[in-house]
């Protein structure tokens, strides 16, 4: 191995980078059914099946019920899989989402965050993740295109890990991320293939060697099905770090489940998904030259979600601000909110915190909102309270 | 950073010159981001790109509101640029697609006087060197000579995985040309 590392650097939108990706790890099967704004992925890898540059099974199927099912059946022989959706598709494929997760299906998914009708909208919110956040599947968020390439090599080796067995998504903002040109460093393929090693997923469905799959339990079996993808669930951090510490010697890119900017010492901490870790970031850097304490939490492992990081970098924070790109209707916030009020309540934490609704159908995320929401948060932190609980930022009244 | 806004109509390669400037400077090894703006896609419709353009990594994954530069790449959005300059910053560039002796026709109306004006007459230059209109490429060109970024063979080795023959051709022979014209407007 030389020692000086060949860097390759190319510009790459967020689509072009997952399937760059998803062409290096080499997979056997994709299945998909077209939506925007993720179509360029499945485009992108039908070409390099029609070139030849990717031997691999396309499947167009009829929905991404279809879609998803198909990838079920495929990974149970071993086949990598992989598929690739948005919105009402992710909707659509929503108990078949359930059924690859108790199955122990490893697939890998990619989602280009995008709003739910009604009413029609293509651009991005996490919706439709959201909404998929309870099907047991592991769900990762990348912030910026390097993020989203990076990513999706990790997500094949911990969904085949032996001790995972799990679909993951990786999540990335519509639009934002998935239609914008970024440079990204990409790995020789050798790397990748190293990395990767082969798919030995152990219960290959074999003629010769029948096997019972998606069977039917009763009372009397169900729950103890269910325990154990809790428990797999429970574990399936600890491998993610190992995997994400790997990745990290080949790449020189790290990513902890959770990426801390400046938390260390901060007294306001701003949790947030998806590309808008990366302004707020930006903006935490400025207020930082002003002498305030400003600090930023992005999440890359939102299921399972990483509660003891989680209390270990807010234990020192003394206001929270929560960016929801989703609402839960009806229900006490949105839901990044919720598991974190649950998980600063369950140890005892007793900080200032509030839920800010944001971006919702595309709404554009500005570096100003990003400077009036740290504002507002330093406000508290002289006050001692936000004036509520739940702000919906930035709509017009 | 450098924020740019490309204006044009829908067909006319707003999006593609946008894609083409960020990959070049990339190609470079330097930073940039370029975004679309979303809607439907109907041709003839105003469309916009954006591009950034920086030595450091970008972070800011948001829009941008405050040009430093736009360039305008329809002919008629050219002649009524008024319309497009919406947070230009006082000190910004804007590039049109018209002849000097249009732009003197017309004035530079309530321009901000910190404002430079550049023109490089796409028209012309692609109707004589390759018989079509095409708008973009010229104004990349263009931009190209003024900023110093990026360099003229970096555009050419992108447009290569974009276009081949005589498409390929074309665009090289009006981009620079257009980067030997372009000329500021006093």
């Amino acid at each position: 191995m030389s020692l000086v590392k060949q860097i390759r650097m190319v510009a790459l939108t967020g689509n072009e980078a997952i399937a760059y990706a998803v062409k290096q790890a080499n997979v056997d099967v994709i299945a998909a059914y077209p939506i925007t704004p993720q179509t360029i992925i499945v485009e992108r890898l039908s070409k390099y099946v029609a070139d030849g540059e990717l031997e691999a099974a396309f499947i167009q199927a009829e929905s991404e019920h279809s879609a998803l099912s198909i990838c079920i059946g495929a990974a149970l022989t071993g086949a990598r899989t992989f598929t690739s959706t948005a919105s009402q598709g992710l909707a659509l494929m929503h108990e078949v989402l359930h059924i690859a997760s108790s199955m122990r299906a490893p697939i890998v998914m990619a989602v280009a965050n995008r709003a739910l009708n009604s009413p029609l909208n293509i651009h991005c919110d996490h919706s439709d993740i959201m909404n998929a956040r309870d099907t047991g599947w592991i769900h990762l968020f990348a912030n910026n295109v390097q993020q989203a390439y990076d990513l999706t090599l990790i997500a094949f080796r911990l969904s085949e890990d032996l001790d995972v067995l799990l679909p993951t998504s990786i999540n990335l903002d519509g639009f934002i991320l998935t239609h914008s040109v970024e440079p990204v460093e990409v790995l020789p393929d050798e790397d990748v293939r190293n990395f990767l090693g082969e798919n030995r997923y152990p219960y290959e469905i074999d003629f010769n060697k029948p096997l019972a799959y998606g069977v039917m339990a009763l009372p009397d079996t169900y729950m103890e099905f269910r325990k154990q993808l809790y428990e797999v669930l429970k574990s399936a951090p600890r491998i993610y770090d190992e995997i994400a510490e790997e990745y990290a010697k080949i790449s020189g890119r790290r990513y902890g489940k959770l990426l801390p900017y400046f938390t260390e010492d901060a007294e306001v901490i701003v949790i947030a998904l998806g590309s808008s870790v990366e302004t707020l970031k930006y903006v935490a850097k400025r207020l930082r030259r002003e002498g305030l304490k400003a600090g930023v939490l992005g999440i890359t492992m939102y299921r399972p979600f990483p509660e003891e990081e989680l209390v270990e970098i807010l234990s020192k924070a003394k206001v929270v601000v929560v960016m929801d790109r989703a609402y839960s209707y009806g229900g006490v916030g949105g839901p990044l909110y919720t598991d974190v009020l649950s998980t600063l309540y369950k140890n005892d934490l007793k900080i200032t915190i509030a839920d800010f609704i944001y971006g919702l159908g595309g709404r554009d995320f500005k570096i100003s909102d990003a400077e009036e929401i740290f504002k507002k948060a330093f406000r508290a932190l002289e006050k001692g309270s936000f004036d509520q609980d739940i702000y919906w930022w930035g709509v017009k009244e | 950073m450098i924020e740019i806004r490309w204006h044009g109509r829908g067909g006319q390669g707003v999006v593609t010159v946008s894609d083409i400037l960020a990959r070049s400077v990339i190609y470079e090894g330097k930073y940039a981001q370029h975004f679309p703006e979303f809607g439907p896609e109907r041709s003839g419709a105003p469309v916009k790109a954006y591009t950034r353009i920086s030595d450091e990594p970008i972070e800011i994954h948001s829009g941008i509101y405050e040009p430093d530069i736009i360039i305008i790449i329809d002919r008629n959005m050219s002649k009524d640029f008024y319309s497009y300059l919406d947070g230009l910053k006082n000190d910004g560039l804007l590039f049109l697609n018209l002849s000097k002796e249009i732009l003197n026709s017309i004035g530079r109306g309530r321009v901000p006087i910190g404002v430079k004006i550049y023109v490089a007459d796409s028209k012309k230059i692609s109707l004589e060197e390759t018989g079509r209109l095409i708008f973009n490429i010229p104004m990349l060109g263009a931009l190209a000579r003024i900023i110093r970024t990026p360099k003229l063979e970096s555009i050419e080795e992108i447009l290569k995985t974009r276009f081949s023959d005589e498409l390929l051709e074309y665009n090289i022979r009006i981009l620079k040309r257009a980067y030997s014209e372009v000329e500021m407007f006093e």
